[in-house]
């Protein structure tokens, strides 16, 4: 925790009138990034399983697995980001993201490394690059006591229909 | 007390008995003179009146109060039924209507009194001129057995003495006095507001029953169980407590008004008189006891208040004649029966998953040992789906029952003469399917009623009867319902269409001139698409067809049109019966598990390379005398086929409509039922297919749409 926003509380209590909010991630890797998705938007994390081919969609959907029953779409992270495609390793796995409105959807990821707490103010806000494409999926910045940086998913955006695919 | 565990059960009722009432009324328009249906009104009036008097909708009480004093002028015959007077019953309807919305989108029914249609109901009564004096202590009165019975007790005597006893009845009272044993004759009130009587009754009876042994009661206690009761009841006891210990027990009970007890004796009870009196025949006596349920009997004797026996015998008819058979049905929530659907799909799929297995490991042991138990379990699944499937599917006529009287206003509205002929209301479809289909029926009857008909000078001038006439016909067809609506009015006019389409640069003049009429026609389904010259009320804002289409579309039916100019149109609706568990054939192509739902699959066919056929640089295949469109279905789901370019082809011949087309498939596996997932919204780009479907290895495999590959 960084010690010194501990040391201001009054300032705190001006501004936010409560206790520290604090945010729960859960660290991915796709190519040589860290990304953060909010644990309140994950039903499961699933390991590759036979991902059945759909014709004419955006080529970053993937297909749709059967996850206990149900099927459930499945889209490329890389590929929605414009990266290289997809290296399904031992480590790959299928991110099941929740949505009332839309339903389930799995996001493939290159690795899911931990589960990290972070508090309101270890999360900068970025404004929108519009040069950057990757940088429009992402809504914060995650820094951690170790300097690490976590970009953290902007998940509407991602699962917005072909924000990029043109 | 909380009553809103029981608005649920108020909501459904009242809405059935609106519906009742609704075609009743429209029947008694037509026949002024059917006692069955003036009576059918009176009841669900009457039922209405209790309901919300329960439920403490005093307003929407009030209203039904009047309204069945009205019919109960009506039943007594003092008052004839009259147009305008349907009219202001139809109001009546339309209010409860409202009331009943109010209710359920508020728990409020609202404040509206509708105070100028009650004095419309009390202008009613009070017009039948000379018979007012003597019908109006009646008509004031609940119109019920009970009640009436009031009347007799104000004439004179004790309502005890009133009530009319059968013969071991009798004989236990008689016996009780011989041996000596106090018999009392108790009138319990129920104080005005008590929301559930027939749980103060319970109350009572059972505290009387602690002190004593109740020999009579009236009404019985099974209708008093079932709150067939106004605010009083009364019972006889045979006890050897006194008669304060009774009426104190009575009266511990709250929301109890005024309890009345005396000794009963027989010589002042009206039976034990009538039995000397005329000794009547018992056997006749009985018998309307057993249909009837407030206890009468049908000799009427002149000693007994005249007024109130006269009531009572024309009320204790149609009690007879209207006491429903016993339901044999429930209702059940719609959530339980998705909740049992799911279940027989997973049952299903298990079940698929068993017989894969099966095959692998007898092939695998060059056995088939199980294969028969595995039978007797499909045929055990595929009932038990299909007795599901039954569960769930409800008659039409739910929806299409509104529809007469729709018309009828539409009438009135346009100025148009027209009348509507429904057949297959019973016709069977699944409940959600039913719930949604209401709205673009609707839509498509008032589109002919508007744009359809022609006035009636026209219709005069043209040589067809005055009155327009409107069909809404509905049977099944295959694994599909259709729902026709027909009119015998004007028809599309294609010119008319075609001069908006291009006014409006849906299409241009170009593409119009070579334009089949047919598809001119189809778009009218383009969204803001509307000929009427004028926007009405009754339709014609262009917000219409294109919204019946998607609504349809989105059942998985298709709507199609077919008219001719002056002599009417036909709007065809087809539905698939089922939604969620379909047959369907199982095929490979490129590699690639596809299903094909049975019910588009006219026949399989395998065509060598030399019959395919090139017209307009398409391919077509000639299926004994009929040329049909060849699609390769690994170029419409971009993979590679398997079979090489000279092997002979396995076609699918599909149909949609009375169009029909050869699929090119490269391997049949077998027909399977299979249970439709949603692919989810993410892929609805995917026109090609309509869902998914997971197969016994669990693996998933798409469902192919063949209607979009026409």
């Amino acid at each position: 925790m960084d010690l010194n926003n501990n040391n201001a509380p009054a300032i705190i209590d001006e501004d936010h009138r409560g206790p520290i909010k604090t945010f729960q991630y859960i660290v991915i890797k796709v190519g040589d990034e860290q990304y953060g998705i909010d644990i309140n938007f994950i039903d499961n994390i699933v390991r590759m399983t036979p991902i059945t081919r759909i014709p004419k969609v955006s080529e970053y959907l993937k297909g749709v697995i059967n996850l206990r029953g149900e099927v459930i779409p499945v889209m490329s992270l890389r590929l929605k980001m414009g990266l290289p495609a997809d290296v399904i390793t031992k480590a790959s796995r299928i991110i099941i993201l929740k949505s009332e409105t839309e339903g389930n959807l799995g996001v493939i990821v290159d690795e899911v490394k931990e589960v990290v707490t972070l508090t309101e103010f270890e999360i900068e806000d970025v404004s929108p690059d519009v040069k950057d494409v990757r940088a429009n999926f992402i809504n914060g910045i995650g820094k951690r006591n170790n300097n690490e940086l976590i970009s953290l998913l902007d998940l509407s955006t991602i699962t917005l229909e072909d924000n990029i695919n043109a | 007390m909380d009553t809103s565990q029981y608005l649920e059960i108020f909501l459904d009722e009242t809405k059935e008995h609106l519906q009742n009432l609704n075609t009743s009324i429209l029947e008694l328009e037509s026949e002024p003179e059917n006692e069955n249906t003036i009576n059918e009104i009176f009841r669900a009036a009457h039922s209405l009146k209790g309901m919300a008097g329960t439920m403490g909708y005093k307003r929407m009480q009030d209203l039904t109060h009047n309204m069945e004093n009205v019919f109960s002028e009506v039943r007594n015959g003092s008052i004839k039924i009259k147009s305008e007077m349907i009219d202001i019953l139809f109001q009546c309807l339309d209010a409860l209507e409202e009331y009943t919305d109010n209710i359920q989108n508020t728990q409020d029914e609202g404040t509206n009194d509708n105070e100028p249609i009650i004095k419309s109901l009390k202008a009613i009564i009070d017009s039948k001129g000379e018979s007012v004096g003597e019908a109006a202590a009646p008509a004031k009165e609940e119109a019920k057995a009970s009640e009436s019975k009031s009347d007799d007790a104000s004439a004179g005597g004790t309502k005890w003495d009133n009530v009319k006893l059968d013969e071991s009845q009798m004989d236990v009272l008689e016996e009780a006095k011989k041996q000596g044993k106090n018999v009392f004759g108790m009138n319990v009130e129920i104080q005005e507001g008590c929301i559930l009587k027939a749980a103060r009754a319970f109350l009572v009876i059972k505290a009387i029953e602690e002190l004593g042994e109740i020999a009579v009661s009236d009404p019985p206690t099974q209708d008093l169980e079932d709150e067939k009761f106004d605010m009083d009841f009364t019972l006889m006891v045979v006890t050897d407590n006194s008669m304060d210990d009774l009426v104190n027990a009575a009266k511990a009970v709250s929301e109890i008004g005024n309890v009345t007890a005396g000794e009963f004796i027989p010589d002042n009870n009206v039976s034990f008189k009538k039995e000397e009196a005329t000794a009547a025949p018992k056997e006749e006596a009985k018998a309307p006891e057993t249909t009837a349920p407030a206890p009468t009997t049908t000799a009427p004797t002149a000693k007994a208040a005249p007024a109130g026996d006269k009531a009572q015998g024309g009320k204790a008819e149609p009690k007879k004649a209207g006491k429903p058979v016993v339901n044999r049905t429930i209702r059940v929530d719609i959530e339980k029966l998705d909740n049992m659907m799911n279940l027989v799909s997973e049952l299903i799929i298990a079940k698929n998953s068993l017989v894969s297995a099966t095959n692998a490991a007898n092939a695998a042991a060059g056995t088939n040992s199980t294969n028969e138990q595995i039978e007797y379990l499909e045929s055990v699944t595929t009932n038990l789906h299909e007795s599901v499937m039954k569960v769930r599917m409800v008659p039409i006529e739910s929806v299409v029952s509104k529809f007469p009287r729709m018309i009828r206003d539409l009438q009135k509205t346009l100025g148009k003469k027209m009348e509507l002929f429904m057949t297959g209301e019973d016709t069977e479809l699944d409940r959600t399917v039913v719930d949604e289909i209401g709205d673009p029926l609707m839509h498509l009857l008032r589109n002919s009623a508007d744009h359809g008909l022609e006035s009636a000078e026209v219709r005069k001038e043209r040589g067809k009867p005055e009155v327009g006439s409107i069909f809404l016909d509905a049977y099944q067809e295959g694994n599909n319902v259709i729902i026709e609506v027909r009119d015998d009015g004007n028809g599309i006019d294609v010119e008319a269409v075609k001069a908006k389409a291009i006014e409006r640069g849906v299409i241009t003049p170009e593409q119009g001139a070579i334009m089949p009429d047919k598809d001119i026609i189809n778009l009218l389904f383009n969204a803001g698409f509307s000929t009427a010259k004028q926007v009405t009320d009754i339709s014609g804002r262009g917000v219409g067809l294109d919204v019946v289409r998607s609504k349809i579309e989105s059942l998985s039916g298709e709507v199609s049109v077919k008219s001719e100019l002056g002599v009417g149109s036909t709007w065809t609706i087809r539905l698939p019966l089922t939604l969620a568990i379909i047959q369907s054939l199982m095929v490979v192509v490129g590699g690639e598990k596809y299903a094909i739902s049975l019910g588009s699959i006219e026949t399989i066919e395998t065509i060598e390379p030399g019959e395919v056929k090139l017209v307009q640089n398409e391919e077509v295949i000639n299926l004994r005398g009929n040329v049909l469109p060849l699609i390769r279905l690994n170029q419409i789901l971009e993979n590679e086929s398997t079979i090489g370019p000279d092997d002979a082809m396995c076609v699918v011949i599909v149909k949609k409509g009375d169009k029909m087309a050869g699929l090119v498939i490269d391997e049949l596996i077998g027909q399977m039922e299979i249970v439709i997932k949603p692919l989810g919204k993410y892929i609805k780009q995917a026109k090609v297919i309509s869902g998914a479907t997971i197969l016994g290895d669990g693996e998933v495999a798409l469902i192919l749409d063949t209607n979009v590959m026409f």
